[in-house]
């Protein structure tokens, strides 16, 4: 049998999770098609997914093709099943549709998106707890479950839109959506890029009219505009000719940054990188680059923004790492601090500041913390076992002592934390440690330390968690590392060592020891604004004026999520707590880990001597940002990006509208006569726009940078159907057509700087010396699209703005910095398996789609022959069967397809 | 037809005697059954399905994996496209669509009667029942598929018989 799916459509979900239970029982080929392909011949409408069975029937109905895999396992059929499987088709779908549509197509959120479906999804909770039953139809999981699971993903993978009361149900849902063949579903159809992986399906389906607006058309692709109202139109055209007259006055600069009554203050931190470890471009886009988008992107909004990080200098690793240097541990700090910084400034990280840990206002902060806690009765003094090495003589630090986990058994266990399973370990707790150093076996000894009493605080904790979290922008992965620690109850944590590189500790019998790094780390960031500014309880001691977010991997979680938390609650000083804790999860390194000591992957000081400038390598880092789960650096993979989305999308299509401006208007902005069809596209452009807007207010930072692309997309579109460069040479009518279509184009191209400046500044900055835009434009996006260069507007010397990355190069690179071998990414169920080709090989096709692509539009834009059409068409959908089959990738569409 | 008057009808023509009593759930008055041994039953298909098990006649739902997933497909069609539309153009094109697929079968999975065929009669004889004997002969795999089943002993019971014209009249419609 043969099932043809289509990228983005959700019914993927259900059948892909469904398609597991015939493995080795009947052998299922999957073909990607595209959405407009009508793969049932008796079917006026194109569905997908479609499964055509061996006996030449087809079944259409997702739910029938899920029904059918679960008939074949030898699954019975009940009524209970049979129930819940008329429910979605007749209650659910219209309620979800709705729902999705106002989310992906009309940037809705909130109770917009969640009121027509909150009744289906209460229905379903009520009934899982009503039955008391794990899952719909008893106690296994069955077929209900996966249908309903599918249809749901889409929308409640987003916790926002997975109601807090709905317990039976979030339980039920997040059940399934950890089961392998449901989460290698999620991972093939969405590809990590949540609900917006369905925006090209969704673009297609009529507006819903709930509750009864069931209609199913599916208007062809010329109408694809048309889906927007007059009233949208009507208001991007208005928004557009205010033109730069609505932009506001700038902020004007202020030194030292301080938050401001009535205001929005917006507080940036990325988590501390500690000070001699090179940081690896994990570390970069986890904390400090992710940052920096956000702290662009909230100056754009003129937000009044302070952005800090710095390097967190402690600790015993310094210590080890001066002996080994012959230097003093602050020798040792001041070398790689300076390391640190110059690797920032090359990937131009816009830090307001980038401070250290060691000066004498962390001492004076972190110390005032403590004698608060322990006034207040929240340090305990105990006795502790301790790791010692007696081969090196010395107390051994966490991260000096490896061993077995004992949760999860994993061998490679830090003395702090496990990698695998995240949980906190006491060092003495790991089975067969190692000193990491001589790898000889530490013995136990014992010695007094004071802890930080969570139990007592946790109530606290559980209120401001409670009053924080609902409705703000913590990560899921965060909330979920939080809530699991709660519920397995907060311990005492000890917060000194045996050391001299430390805060140290004010009290009596201490003099020898030092604070824990995790105790006293987060206050750097105080610390670090303290030396910024004396006025730094402004933004620290001033939680109802400022925003606070917090940036770091999904391992520093903890640390700023609960125990910082609980200190500040403890010490009763009005702190500043974080408000949006965003966690990334882990980057790979092609498939493994990055590693220093195997010299496995780049690091920040490597990046500068590839060569290759510093905002590809911000583009392409924060295109694969680990957001929701973890990706993985590829060379290739960068290559292919590199040359399609920023040479031929982006570039291609800023490049083109300056130089239609230069060369057949002398370097002035045309007059421009706006069509309907040119006002859709204004309003087109502006819901990307918004959608923008929305997905960077929610920190959603890769995906915001797919709406960039997106735009890019129509605007060479609209050139290509438009052909300026022929109009200009014909009648009075073309000539002012093709004025109004350069001018349009160079107005979004000088849109996109704007939008592209958080991810590329220097990019942005060309740009826009190359288009002259004017100052205020260049530092102020609004959230419409104006006319920024107006009729008459004269524009300066347009060059490319991006190098193709060819292959030798980027072999060599991959050689040079060692783990070689490329693996194709995990497959659904059951997949055509093919060898990758050449990425040359796959960028010739790509070029050819690009092309057969542009046939098809003009053609159809002319309104052609429909065979003609089709003939193209044809030509069109083989060649993307190729790139398919090349990339080894049978589930996508492959890229170049630019739809409008 | 009301959802409970149609499942009344199926009772009949499967030979069950009993009768159960219905109730109506809702703006779409969807029939909801109250077995004696169990929780309540929701919609037509659903209870449809449980009615052809309690007479027996499990092979109504199809006797392969393929053709009980065949049968619950167009089940699914009967209540999602038959039920929710009423504008002309709609039921033109799902006419359109189902005479293309009928062109090689008798009934819905093929060879074999199945409930599929028994609740899309009774879902499309409102419409059917309007048509001119044009479009009848423009839809002439329904047409045949639809006289067939009215035939089919004890599913018309007091349903109007549809009447159709068997010499064609327009030869140049197809």
């Amino acid at each position: 049998m043969r099932l043809f799916v289509s990228e983005g459509a959700p019914g993927n979900l259900p059948v892909l999770a469904a398609a597991g239970r015939v493995r080795g029982r009947a052998e299922v080929l999957i073909s990607t098609v595209g959405l407009e392909e009508c793969m049932v011949p008796f079917l006026t409408r194109p569905r997908v997914p479609v499964l055509q069975l061996d006996s030449g029937n087809y079944l259409f109905s997702t739910s029938s093709i899920c029904r059918y895999f679960f008939l074949l396992s030898g699954w019975e059929q009940d009524d209970l099943t049979n129930q819940w499987l008329e429910w979605e088709a007749t209650e659910l779908q219209p309620a979800l549709s709705a729902a999705l549509y106002y989310l992906v197509v009309q940037g809705k959120k909130g109770e917009d998106v969640l009121g027509p479906v909150r009744r289906a999804l209460t229905h379903i909770d009520h009934s899982l707890s009503r039955q008391n039953c794990p899952f719909l139809a008893g106690e296994t999981e069955s077929l209900a479950d996966i249908v309903l699971w599918g249809a749901l993903y889409p929308l409640l993978q987003d916790p926002a839109y997975l109601p807090e009361e709905l317990g039976a149900l979030r339980s039920w849902f997040q059940t399934l959506s950890t089961q392998e063949p449901c989460q290698r579903a999620a991972e093939t159809v969405l590809k990590q890029q949540g609900v917006l992986a369905l925006q090209p399906f969704l673009q297609k389906q009529p507006q819903p009219s709930p509750p009864d607006g069931r209609a199913v058309t599916n208007e062809p692709e010329e109408e694809e505009l048309a889906t927007l109202s007059e009233e949208e139109v009507a208001m991007a055209v208005t928004a557009w000719e205010k033109g730069l007259g609505s932009l506001p006055s700038l902020r004007p600069q202020q030194n030292p940054v301080l938050p401001v009554a009535g205001e929005r203050n917006v507080l940036i931190t990325s988590a501390l990188p500690y000070v001699n470890n090179v940081p690896h471009l994990g570390n970069i886009i986890g904390c400090v680059l992710s940052a920096d988008v956000f702290a662009r992107y909230s100056r754009l909004r003129q937000w009044n923004t302070l952005y800090l990080c710095g390097t967190d200098e402690y600790g015993t690793a310094t210590e080890t790492k001066a002996m080994e240097e012959g230097l003093t541990p602050q020798e040792i700090c001041d070398k790689y601090h300076v390391v640190h910084a110059d690797i920032y400034r090359w990937f131009n990280i816009s830090f307001d500041i980038f401070g250290r840990t060691t000066t004498p206002q962390q001492t004076k902060i972190t110390q005032d913390i403590f004698q608060r806690l322990l006034t207040r009765g929240f340090v305990l003094q105990d006795t502790v076992e301790q790791l010692r090495c007696e081969r090196c003589a010395r107390f051994l630090a966490d991260r000096f002592v490896e061993g077995v986990c004992p949760f999860c058994g994993y061998e490679e266990a830090r003395g702090d934390q496990c990698d695998k399973c995240g949980k906190l370990i006491n060092a003495i707790e790991l089975k067969k440690p190692q000193c990491k150093v001589c790898r000889s076996c530490p013995v136990v000894k014992s010695s007094q330390h004071l802890f930080l009493d969570l139990p007592k605080l946790e109530k606290r904790l559980e209120e401001w968690l409670g009053k924080t979290l609902p409705g703000s922008d913590w990560t899921p992965n965060a909330r979920f590392i939080i809530r699991s620690w709660l519920r397995d109850g907060l311990k005492p944590r000890c917060i000194t060592r045996d050391l001299k590189w430390g805060t140290p500790v004010p009290l009596e019998g201490f003099e020898d020891k030092v604070f824990y790094v995790w105790f006293d780390a987060t206050i750097g960031y105080l610390s670090i604004t303290a030396n910024y500014t004396d006025q730094w309880e402004r933004w620290w001691k001033n939680p109802e004026q400022v925003d606070l977010y917090q940036f770091m991997a999904k391992d520093n979680v903890p640390f700023h999520g609960l125990v910082f938390p609980c200190s500040a609650l403890g010490a009763e000083d009005n702190y500043t707590l974080v408000s949006h804790l965003i966690a990334t999860e882990y980057l790979n390194y092609e498939d493994g880990k990055f590693s220093k000591s195997r010299g496995v992957g780049v690091f920040g000081d490597m990046a500068q001597d590839t060569g290759i400038p510093a905002d590809i390598w911000r583009f392409y880092l924060l295109y694969i940002r680990p957001e929701g789960q973890d990706s993985a650096f590829s060379w290739t993979d960068m290559l292919l990006k590199n040359n399609s989305e920023l040479l031929n999308n982006l570039g291609n299509f800023i490049n083109r509208a300056g130089m239609f401006v230069s060369k057949f208007f002398g370097g002035y902005v045309p007059e421009m006569v706006l069509t309907p069809d040119d006002q859709r596209l204004l309003a087109h452009v502006t819901l990307e726009l918004r959608h923008y807007h929305q997905l960077l207010e929610k920190v959603r930072i890769r995906d915001a940078l797919r709406s960039i692309l997106t735009i890019s997309r129509h605007g060479n579109q609209y050139i290509q159907v438009n052909e300026p460069w022929k109009r200009i040479k014909g009648s009075e009518a073309d000539r002012q057509r093709a004025g109004t279509v350069t001018g349009l184009a160079v107005n979004i191209a000088a849109l996109l700087s704007v939008m592209l400046q958080p991810y590329m500044p220097t990019v942005s900055a060309t740009i826009q010396a190359q288009l002259q835009l004017p100052p205020p434009a260049c530092s102020i996006l609004l959230t419409n699209f104006l006319c920024t260069l107006p009729a008459g507007h004269q524009i300066g010397t347009v060059s490319p703005l991006f190098q193709k990355l060819e292959n030798d190069q980027i072999e060599s690179l991959r050689q040079r910095f060692g783990g070689g071998q490329t693996k194709v990414s995990p497959k659904p169920a059951a997949v055509e398996t093919v060898a990758t080709a050449e990425p040359q090989q796959i960028q010739v096709l790509m070029d050819e789609i690009t092309k057969q692509g542009n046939i098809v539009r003009e053609l159809k834009a002319q309104k052609a022959d429909k065979n003609q059409v089709a003939a193209e068409v044809a030509k069109l959908l083989d060649l993307k069967k190729q790139l398919a089959l090349a990339e080894g990738k049978p589930l996508e569409t492959p890229k170049g397809k630019k739809k409008k | 037809m009301a959802a409970a008057e149609e499942l009344t009808l199926l009772e009949k023509s499967l030979g069950l005697s009993k009768g159960n009593k219905y109730s109506a759930q809702g703006e779409r008055q969807i029939p909801v059954l109250q077995t004696n041994n169990g929780p309540s039953l929701t919609g037509l298909t659903t209870i449809a399905a449980h009615l052809v098990k309690q007479a027996n006649k499990e092979y109504l739902l199809g006797s392969t994996a393929e053709e009980k997933a065949i049968v619950q497909q167009w089940l699914e069609y009967r209540v999602t496209q038959v039920d929710g539309h009423s504008n002309k153009d709609d039921i033109r094109t799902l006419l359109k669509d189902l005479n293309s697929y009928l062109e090689d079968k008798v009934y819905l999975t093929g060879y074999n009667f199945t409930l599929a065929d028994i609740l899309l009669y009774y879902g499309l004889h409102r419409f059917i029942v309007d048509l001119t004997v044009q479009e009848k002969e423009k839809y002439l795999n329904v047409s045949r598929w639809f006289c067939h089943i009215q035939h089919y002993p004890g599913i018309r019971q007091h349903l109007s018989s549809v009447v159709f014209v068997k010499n064609r009249l327009y030869t140049n419609s197809h």
